[in-house]
């Protein structure tokens, strides 16, 4: 018994909140990878594209929560999705016409272009705040819990209670959904093999008749979507603030270095080695032990390895270590 | 009137001296025809002026008739023309077939029959048509190349240093494959180091010398030339 | 002459805008914003010599400015005698811990051949050295931090005059950017920038969290100044007389004896907030100014073709025997050192450390828009660069905020789109400077002022 309520102990306080949160970062991590194997330079407005739709998210929530509209126990959100991502995909569209398409017809060296991006960074940042202001904002509605601790332990009849926030079950069943799409799309579409042509060999897929300015477009369209519900998926199973949403960058960086930058599918799995390692490193083990060893030798301290405060510095370490030992990443990385 | 010609090319890259200047060079359909030369004569330059990679200062290129000098190296494609580069002339990252898919991309129709054409062509092909093509010999690579160009059925296909760093045996394995492409109704023209070997699976030959056509004729009959012989082929 | 006349024009017209600001606003504000200026151009030459020298893309600025603060707080804060008694010998332990453990894996390195057990070596001595230093350092930060919580709770610093802690923070920012240097200088440009930047993350959590060593985000107030203090000017009588003496006419024009007292008193409030900024400002100038003549020495002498040469081909310069990764660490080293001076110089003129405040935006990205508007590679543009940024960093929100009335002066006060926009004034510095930066790598991708090298 003390075995299973060790175990529920885990899944309840690290194994659900990193898939939920590992999710969230495998999407971001999918988006920075997909344009630097395809566009050929690292996103520093990364975090704030996400962030760009999702405040439409936010917005339109409140608007048809304002006329009454709904989805009952799921949140409202899942509705504006759509909307958002249109709006996202034609944000990019038009940052990529008036801002990349020009260094990328004059083939600007890798450097100038993650600098633009940083110009791009400002701008976008400048719009969110203009827009919807600096402030923390919740947008989650309908049923908040699947499963509420004490619901569990009356089930099981456990000390340990389980919860299962529905925005940890979206997230995780949404991510789910989009990545294998994506990746059906990569792998098994005409479209998803010229694109993958694209970023292998660019000249030869010229040479090939792959009209690069399609490419170009479908990239920015996945990447809309990637963003946009990654972004909102994260505003729902935390908040909405811009300024988090800028520093999720930096985790949403490592997840895709961690994975192979420009391999998608080792992106997906990076954005869960981060957030496992973010979390199993920063989890006070205490109970968990006391479940598992005789009352006597019960441990006096947290049983912390490091405090919450280095969440972010975990994940920051492990990219440095991978960085260090082996510079393609853990999936070595390749073009999509 | 050849099938495919460049007339009179000059040209040269940006803004830097000429390469080539008033440079000749056609093909007919089932003729394979070699570009030779001393290193820096322009070999490479008067293919890519062909296939548009570089703009003409004077000249023209024709194709079946149709002056095709103004319009981009991808349209050319699409007109038939098909090029395999001499580095990175496969997706490395992508499967056999998907390689052969990318090749045939501009095709409505038919594209699984045309693999399966290109399979009996390369047989080895068919064997590896699930690996990815960076794990492949460089013999086998030079083959999903020349597959790949072919995807497309062009009456045109050029070839830039089909041999390069590849061993005596894969090369005349290569050169039996490019005849049984000549044999298709393919006007092959290629730029080549190894010209002995070349010349000998040729109709015809070029000789360029500093951007310039210096000697031309049948292959049998440049081999034969003396001063062609001491100048380039050693003796 | 000629060839300076540009540099001149960008340099006149800058003045000429703080000026305004003088006489629009106020002196002290002006001043402010001169000081700021100059601290950012101090950051700008820094990053400049690693990225216009050498092409060393660096974003991990943020972690050497606040590496340059903490130094102020080491050197400068007299030490926390309680707190040394109570858990200054753990830490001492701790750090002899922290030598042994890298001359041990040192060794390991050295003198075994790479196998298994090498790094199985390796291993353990690190997971056995974090244990002892948990063991070690657990207690003593706790008996520190319970020191006086509200006040110190930390170990203090060496009570030496803060001009020192200046030369300290380029040692501090120095030494760190040997460690980055040695970790990650081999990476691609753009992994190193990404690489950097989350490594100055790193540093700051660091700073934020660790307490006992700089009471982390309860921040540390009432630095020492090289300045004198406010309070002080305002009673010492020379200071009194001078302000009478320089507002003599408008304090004659006064007739009541109790309102003139009370204008100048008003006069020498402001005028001690100016002569205290008048102070910083010739410090940070000076500072500028010297390392302007060291760069440009530098940058003209042998070891600056050199560099530039490594910069434009490595390839050819490496086939030419120059060991270019020597010398990239030693201008990254030397770069991050000078951006430890700029980050201890701003804590100084702010007089507090507070860890919270080094966000990314702020200390590593605004720097890098600073040294690309400015002109890589040269050193007149990169610290231009710093002015004009600044400049609109700072005045940004005033000049949207005049125009946001001005275009919807027509709309009446509670109008929710003008309330609105008046409210989002401050963020228009994001779009200023994203914009400005677009503009300028469109259109002169080489900075204003482009860097130009004649052979002499």
């Amino acid at each position: 018994m003390d075995f299973i309520n060790a175990i529920v102990v885990l899944t309840n306080f690290t194994i659900i909140p990193a898939l939920a949160y590992g999710s969230q970062l495998a999407l971001g991590a999918i988006f920075v990878t997909l344009i630097y194997a395809v566009l050929r330079f690292a996103n520093f407005a990364t975090g704030d594209m996400m962030s760009f739709g999702t405040m439409f998210a936010v917005l339109l929530t409140y608007y048809f929560q304002s006329i009454g509209l709904g989805l009952g126990f799921l949140p409202t959100a899942l509705l504006t999705i759509p909307f958002a991502i249109i709006m996202m995909i034609l944000y990019m569209l038009l940052i990529d016409k008036f801002v990349f398409s020009y260094y990328r017809i004059k083939k600007s060296p890798p450097v100038q272009f993650a600098m633009v991006s940083v110009g791009v960074m400002f701008v976008t940042q400048a719009i969110i705040r203009i827009i919807i202001g600096p402030s923390d904002r919740r947008f989650l509605d309908g049923e908040k819990f699947i499963l509420k601790a004490t619901e569990f332990k009356e089930m099981t009849g456990l000390n340990e209670g389980l919860t299962l926030k529905s925005t940890q079950a979206i997230t995780i069943v949404v991510t789910l959904i989009i990545v294998s799409i994506m990746f059906w799309f990569l792998n098994k579409t005409k479209t998803g093999t010229s694109m993958r042509a694209y970023s292998d060999n660019e000249d030869l897929a010229l040479l090939s008749g792959i009209d690069p300015k399609r490419v170009v477009l479908i990239t920015w369209v996945i990447a809309g979507v990637l963003a946009t519900v990654g972004g909102i998926l994260y505003g729902l199973d935390k908040s909405y603030r811009p300024f988090v949403y800028f520093n999720n960058m930096l985790p949403i960086f490592a997840a895709a270095i961690v994975g192979g930058i420009g391999n998608p599918f080792g992106a997906f799995l990076g954005g869960y080695v981060i957030a496992f390692a973010e979390i199993l490193i920063t989890y006070a083990y205490k109970r968990f032990i006391a479940y598992l060893v005789p009352e006597s030798m019960e441990p006096d301290s947290l049983m912390q390895l490091l405090s919450t405060d280095y969440k972010f510095a975990v994940s920051f370490s492990i990219l440095v270590i991978v960085l260090l030992i082996r510079p393609s990443g853990i999936f070595k990385g390749k073009t999509i | 009137m050849a099938f495919f010609e460049g007339k009179q090319m000059t040209a040269g890259y940006g803004d830097g001296p000429d390469i080539i200047s008033s440079c000749s060079i056609s093909a007919n359909r089932g003729e394979i025809v070699a570009i030779l030369g001393p290193n820096g004569a322009g070999k490479s330059t008067a293919m890519k002026a062909m296939l548009g990679l570089l703009n003409l200062k004077s000249g023209s290129v024709t194709l079946d008739g149709e002056e095709i000098s103004k319009i981009s190296p991808q349209d050319r494609v699409k007109q038939g023309i098909s090029f395999v580069p001499q580095t990175r002339n496969v997706f490395a990252e992508l499967t056999v077939r998907e390689n052969l898919e990318i090749g045939g991309f501009l095709r409505e129709e038919g594209l699984d029959q045309m693999i399966e054409n290109i399979y009996n062509l390369f047989p080895i092909l068919s064997e590896k048509k699930s690996q990815i093509v960076g794990q492949l010999s460089g013999g086998q690579r030079q083959q999903v190349a020349l597959g790949r160009a072919l995807m497309s059925e062009p009456s045109v296909l050029m070839l830039d240093e089909p041999t390069a760093g590849v061993s005596p045996i894969v090369m005349d394995e290569l050169f039996e494959h490019i005849i049984k492409v000549k044999k298709t109704n393919v006007a092959i023209i290629m730029v080549e180091q190894n010209a002995k070997q070349a010349l000998s699976i040729s109709d015809r030959g070029y000789v360029l010398v500093t951007g310039q056509n210096k000697f031309e004729g049948s292959g049998e009959e440049l081999l034969n030339d003396p001063e062609v012989r001491r100048s380039f082929l050693g003796g | 002459m000629r060839k300076y006349s540009n540099i001149i024009a960008a340099y006149s017209i800058m003045l000429v805008l703080i000026l305004l600001v003088g006489i629009f606003q106020s002196w002290s504000i002006a001043l402010t914003i001169l000081n700021y200026c100059l601290i950012s151009a101090v950051m700008t030459i820094g990053a400049n010599i690693q990225w216009g020298y050498a092409g060393l893309i660096n974003f991990g600025i943020m972690g050497y400015t606040a590496l340059g603060g903490l130094a102020v707080v080491l050197v400068s804060v007299d030490p926390v005698q309680q707190a040394w008694q109570a858990g200054g010998l753990n830490i001492l332990i701790c750090f002899w811990i922290i030598v042994v453990m890298v001359v041990l894996i040192r060794y390991l390195l050295k003198y075994f051949n790479k196998s298994k057990y090498r790094t199985y070596g390796i291993a353990f001595v690190i997971i056995g050295g974090i244990l002892l230093l948990r063991l070690t350092a657990t207690p003593g930060i706790e008996a520190i931090e319970a020191v006086d919580p509200a006040k110190t709770g930390f170990l203090g610093g060496m009570g030496l005059p803060v001009l020192f802690s200046w030369i300290g923070g380029a040692f501090l920012a120095g030494g760190l950017a040997f460690i980055v240097g040695k970790i990650a200088l081999g990476l691609r440009a753009d992994y190193l920038a990404i690489a950097t930047l989350l490594i100055a993350e790193i540093v700051v959590s660091i700073i934020k969290h660790e307490e006992w060593l700089a009471r982390g985000v309860k921040n540390v107030i009432g630095l020492k100044r090289p300045a004198p203090y406010e309070i002080d000017l305002q009673t010492s009588q020379w200071f009194i007389n001078l302000v009478e003496k320089f507002h003599s006419k408008k304090l004659s024009m006064i007739n009541s004896i109790t309102e003139r007292q009370d204008a100048l008193s008003q006069f020498v409030i402001d005028a001690s907030s100016v002569y205290v900024k008048l102070c910083f400002t010739g410090l940070f100038l000076s500072v500028v100014i010297v390392l302007l003549i060291v760069t440009q020495k530098a940058l003209y002498s042998p070891w600056g073709r050199k560099m530039r040469a490594i910069r434009d081909n490595e390839e050819a310069a490496s086939a030419m025997g120059k060991n270019i990764v020597k010398e990239h660490l030693f201008i990254f080293i030397l770069g991050s050192a000078i951006v430890g001076i700029a980050g201890a110089m701003m804590v100084t003129n702010d007089g507090l450390f507070t860890p919270g405040s080094y966000r990314p935006m702020r200390y590593t990205f605004v720097i890098w828009v600073m040294v690309i508007v400015g002109g890589t590679g040269n050193n007149f543009g990169a610290i231009l660069g710093g002015f004009v940024v600044w400049f609109l960093w700072v005045e940004a929100a005033p000049m949207a905020l005049f125009l946001i009335n001005l275009f919807t002066s027509h709309l009446p006060e509670t109008n929710s789109v003008r309330v609105h926009l008046i409210e989002s004034a401050p963020y228009f510095r994001f779009l200023v400077i994203g914009i400005g930066l677009l503009t300028i790598m469109r259109y002169r991708p080489k900075g204003i002022l482009p860097e130009k090298i004649e052979i002499k």
